[in-house]
């Protein structure tokens, strides 16, 4: 907990650290840094988020770490007590104080902005397993590691949250539906025809979208496995999102008396029935109106920060006019007012051109826009918008209101002015409120980054669809925004591609990390240490000199790192294929040690969990068996089927071959991991198929070997390489491929990227056909590597640095002098 | 505030650009010598789920978690990752090849509580 400074200062507690939230702290301090002791709760156990941007995140085009707006040291550095994981529980009105479980805090003022939480229909099944909503950074977190899981997946709800989430989904490689009860989709911000132009729109991304539907039950016993109707049918459901609406959180508010309908009720100044509490926020209604979306909280923030400082005692909120430009999966959207508040007397003007999805339409009363939507192209958006919110008259010609007419008379569309034209008091980031004025101004104060923009003026910050516009900026009063060269680079801290990288390393004869990064290197991380020191590796073999430091743990000792600090132990266990002997042993030393779990893997082997670090060189003594290498990026496993030995369909002996694969090719490095499988008839028991490099018998009694399959992360059917007659051929051209692999892949990149881009028939040219001529040296370079093979857990006779095994060391602490 | 100074090893014990950890009366402390031979100490774990410090890397001057790969300056104990808490940092040094902390007495009370 981070502690106030000066305890004797008015206390102003907030409830709520998101949006509205954090951003009225902001603001109140922005107004008078040193007036209040501030306090914040946070049911959310993070610092302050964009909450906006958690779109991004699931949809893989932002990192979580990317959306915090305010860390913890920011509270800190302002002298704020935040507590972040604490939920406000209860409040006492009349001692002015309120409890967070243990935790009670006093206040002189109290602000409400707890937002809402999502709407959960009342239909069975909401609670089976693998059935989400989409509010907060763990939720996204969840869907996202439990879409990898998933094939299909249903949406509930075609609101604007409900899309980003089907979107977000989609790239996870599912199926997804998503299921609306109004006729047609988005039917907040759009009429009928404009959902039609978005329903064919997402159509085309390959979402399919049931309207009109509604839904009666989430079917499934444990897990969810489908969706039901209310006409009766069904369809299947890895997975269902609940986006189904918005209610704010007034609990609290209620339960101490404090008036409530829809919302916490507030009047012009934020305040609530009690003088001393206020509120902001999606969790407020204002002259009988919520809102959810940022703008209009922000506005409100503002207000209740002048009115708590006193910097203006008499500012007021009178509510806001909504309008957004949106991008929902792809598809750019500007909505103002409510589109389906529709009277007799209002004009409608509107366009379309359903051939590029187009769609504009505008709701005129008394000479003004009182609503409008576009959809598909943005070009008359800024111009409607500003109309819009100035509540100015409308041209005459109604059609100016998209098209701009020539000198000559003609038509031509609105376009977005050019920036030049636009006045400085334009606004270009709507969500903050920031004009062009302030964003150029920031530029030539040498803000030349779009971050760096956003940081002095919040320009970008919202949700950032405003970015673009800042860029264009920059680059025509600054000159130009750097682009990324480093895409192509082996790692991030040498900035080369690897077939330089590797010739510099040789002329230099650079045979360590840290010479290297000395010589070529311009920054520092640990993933490119570990590159850099598995590529060293290949290249110098026994010459390479293995800086330690440059490893991570895992590769330190051997082992994988588990949650608690403790390590895990998988031996090698050649081709899936033990012994009653092998077991029993395992078994005694598994009791021996009093391992808490003994696992099958999903490799075929057994994995001893949670051994403590000091007892991996006596748990691989006892065991006696080599390394199996389930740490490092190498040769992983080798999968096979019993094949023709005892399977009554098997062609071919696949374990005697994955069990030579094995043998020969344990120990090998590479820019990733690396699973073979071997499978004795075309049945593929193996699941040779989505392997690394998989190899299947077919009905003739030959090996067809193929590459570049994996069943992880990312799911991928392996290419074929060659079909050949003997284990020996099988065994060269896997090896070749290997090598090949080790030395021209990326980083990181497995071979399910790899082999496409190199592409099957440029390898199987290369590996097969020698068309390069490189084979005899790939195969000498087999035989190398073979030779440099020493199994790791042997250093528990032989450490190889102080500590290498020990865990922590106790120190007693000395009697005081 | 009274500090203790306390012997923990030899600097031989800590391997070049790694650390060790260490349990002064019930507290966690990592050890760190970096490649240029400074030797700086933190707290063991990490404030974001517990991941044990003295098996990370060393980038610099920034420890890195081995679980989840938060980064943390070595003297100042600040995360580079926004909304994590710092980590506390204890005064370290070298005399004659032997690696001492300084614990001060908050510390040491709370160790000792
Ligand atoms: C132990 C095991 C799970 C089990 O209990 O069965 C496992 C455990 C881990 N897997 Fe796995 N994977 C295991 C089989 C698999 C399989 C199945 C297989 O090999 O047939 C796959 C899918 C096949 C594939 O890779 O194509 C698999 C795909 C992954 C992935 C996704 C990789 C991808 O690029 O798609 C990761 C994440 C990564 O590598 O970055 C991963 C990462 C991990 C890590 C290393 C996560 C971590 O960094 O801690 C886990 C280590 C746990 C530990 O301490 O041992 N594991 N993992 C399996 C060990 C097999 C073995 O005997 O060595
Ligand atoms: C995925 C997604 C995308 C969105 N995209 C857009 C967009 O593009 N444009 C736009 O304008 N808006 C968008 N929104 C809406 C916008 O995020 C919300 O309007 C805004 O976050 C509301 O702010 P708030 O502070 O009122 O509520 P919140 O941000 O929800 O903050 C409320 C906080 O209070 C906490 N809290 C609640 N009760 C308690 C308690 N008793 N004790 C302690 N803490 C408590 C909650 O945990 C929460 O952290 C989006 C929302 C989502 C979920
Ligand atoms: S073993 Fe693999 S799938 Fe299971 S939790 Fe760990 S990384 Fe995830
Ligand atoms: S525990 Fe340290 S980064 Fe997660």
């Amino acid at each position: 907990m981070i502690r106030a400074l000066h305890p004797q200062k008015p206390k102003l507690v907030v409830i709520g650290n998101g949006m509205a939230g954090a951003r009225l702290v902001e603001d109140v301090l922005a107004c008078d840094p040193d007036l209040f002791d501030i306090t914040v709760f946070g049911d959310e156990s993070y610092g302050n988020y964009n909450r906006i941007l958690l779109s991004n995140v699931l949809n893989g085009t932002q990192d979580a770490k990317e959306i915090f707006l305010n860390p913890l040291a920011w509270y800190e550095e302002n002298g704020i007590t935040l507590h972040a994981g604490k939920r406000v529980t209860g409040i006492d009105r009349e001692a002015k104080r309120v409890f967070a479980g243990e935790l009670s805090v006093d206040y002189d003022y109290l602000v409400f902005a707890t937002g809402s939480k999502p709407f959960i229909p009342p239909i069975p099944g909401t609670s089976l397993r693998g059935v989400f909503v989409f509010r907060t950074l763990d939720d996204c977190r969840n869907i996202a590691e439990h879409a990898r899981d998933c094939k299909t997946a249903v949406v509930i709800g075609g609101g604007l949250l409900g899309l980003e989430a089907a979107k977000g989904l989609m790239t996870h490689n599912v199926e997804v539906t998503v299921v609306e009860m109004a006729p047609w989709l988005m039917s907040v911000q759009l009429d009928e025809a404009g959902g039609a132009v978005l329903g064919q729109t997402i159509e085309k991304l390959g979402i399919k979208a049931l309207t009109g539907t509604s839904t009666k039950e989430l079917v499934g016993h444990i897990h969810v496995s489908g969706v039901k109707f209310a006409d009766g049918s069904e369809i299947p459901a890895d997975m269902v999102v609940i986006s189904a609406g918005i209610r704010p959180n007034v609990d609290l508010a209620k339960e101490c008396g404090i008036a409530c309908e829809r919302a916490i009720v507030v009047d012009d100044q934020l305040r609530t029935n009690d003088p001393a509490v206020f509120g902001v926020g999606e969790c407020v209604q204002h002259n009988g109106i919520t809102y959810g979306l940022v703008a209009p909280l922000w506005e409100q923030t503002k207000v209740l920060a002048k009115v708590l400082t006193g910097a203006d005692a008499t500012a007021t909120y009178t509510g806001s006019k909504i309008a957004t430009k949106l991008k929902v999966m792809g598809v750019e959207l500007a909505s103002m007012g409510r589109i389906a508040d529709l009277r007799p007397t209002d004009e409608v003007v509107q366009f379309s051109e359903p051939a590029r999805q187009v769609y504009w339409k505008a709701i005129i009363r008394d000479g003004r826009v009182n609503a409008a939507c576009l959809l598909g192209d943005l070009g008359p958006a800024d111009d409607l918008m500003r109309m819009f919110q100035a509540g100015s008259q409308v041209p005459e010609r109604r059609l100016e209101l998209f098209f701009t007419v020539g000198a000559n008379g003609r038509c031509e569309p609105a376009g977005p002015a050019t920036l030049a034209d636009l006045p400085d008091s334009h606004q270009i980031c709507d969500c903050n409120g920031v004009s062009k004025g302030t964003i150029v101004a920031a530029i030539k104060a040498g803000k030349c980054t779009v971050p760096a923009v956003g940081k002095s003026t919040r320009a970008g910050t919202g949700c950032g669809s405003c970015k673009k516009l800042v860029k264009g900026m920059i680059e025509a009063i600054a000159g130009g925004v750097k682009s990324d060269p480093s895409e192509s680079w082996f790692v991030a801290a040498v900035p080369m591609d690897k077939p330089t990288l590797v010739a510099e390393v040789k002329r230099r004869g650079l045979k360590s990390v840290s010479a290297v990064l000395r010589e070529l290197g311009t920054a520092d991380d640990e993933k490119s240490r570990n590159g850099l020191a598995s590529m060293l590796k290949s290249i110098w073999g026994t010459e390479y000199i293995d800086e330690r430091d440059s490893r991570f743990i895992n590769d330190r000792v051997h082992a994988n790192i588990q949650k608690d600090g403790t390590f895990s132990v998988i031996p090698r266990i050649y081709g899936g294929v033990t012994s009653a002997d092998e077991l029993i042993k395992i078994g005694e030393v598994a009791k021996k040690h009093n391992v808490p779990m003994v696992k099958i893997t999903g490799g075929q082997r057994i994995d001893l969990l949670g051994i403590k670090k000091d007892d991996l060189p006596k748990v691989w003594a006892d065991l006696g068996m080599p390394s199996g290498h389930a740490y490092t990026k190498a040769l992983r496993t080798v999968k096979t089927c019993v094949g023709s030995e005892f399977c009554r369909y098997g062609t071919n002996d696949s374990t005697g071959l994955g069990i030579a694969m094995e043998k020969r090719f344990q120990g090998f490095e590479f820019p990733a991991k690396v699973k073979l499988a071997v499978s004795g008839c075309p049945r593929n028991c193996a699941e040779s198929t989505v392997k690394d490099v998989g190899v299947i018998a077919t009905e003739g009694g030959e090996w067809e070997v193929s590459a570049g399959g994996a069943a992880g992360a990312h799911v991928r059917k392996s290419d074929v390489l060659c079909r050949v007659k003997t284990k020996e051929e099988a065994l060269r051209v896997i090896g070749r491929f290997l090598i090949y692999y080790r030395d021209n892949a990326k980083w990181l990149e497995r071979t399910y990227d790899f082999v496409p881009r190199i592409g099957v028939e440029n390898l199987r040219e290369i590996i097969v056909n020698d068309s390069l001529g490189i084979c005899a040296q790939l195969d000498e370079e087999v035989e190398k590597a073979i030779a440099a093979y020493v199994d790791p857990w042997l250093e528990r006779d032989n450490p190889a640095f102080a500590g290498q095994f020990e865990d922590v060391k106790r120190v007693p602490l000395p009697v005081l002098e | 505030m009274t500090a203790t100074r306390i012997p923990l090893c030899t600097l031989d014990d800590i391997p070049t650009g790694l650390g060790r950890a260490f349990e002064i009366s019930g507290r966690l402390i990592a050890v760190f010598r970096a490649r240029d031979g400074k030797v700086f100490a933190v707290d063991g774990r990490c404030p974001h789920k517990g991941g044990p410090l003295a098996d990370g890397m060393l980038i610099g001057e920034q420890v890195v978690c081995p679980l989840h790969a938060f980064r943390f300056h070595g003297t100042s104990g600040e995360c580079e990752q926004p909304g994590v808490c710092s980590i506390a940092t204890h005064p370290a040094e070298v005399r004659d090849g032997e690696v001492f902390v300084t614990i001060t007495q908050t510390l040491r009370e709370e160790a000792v509580a």
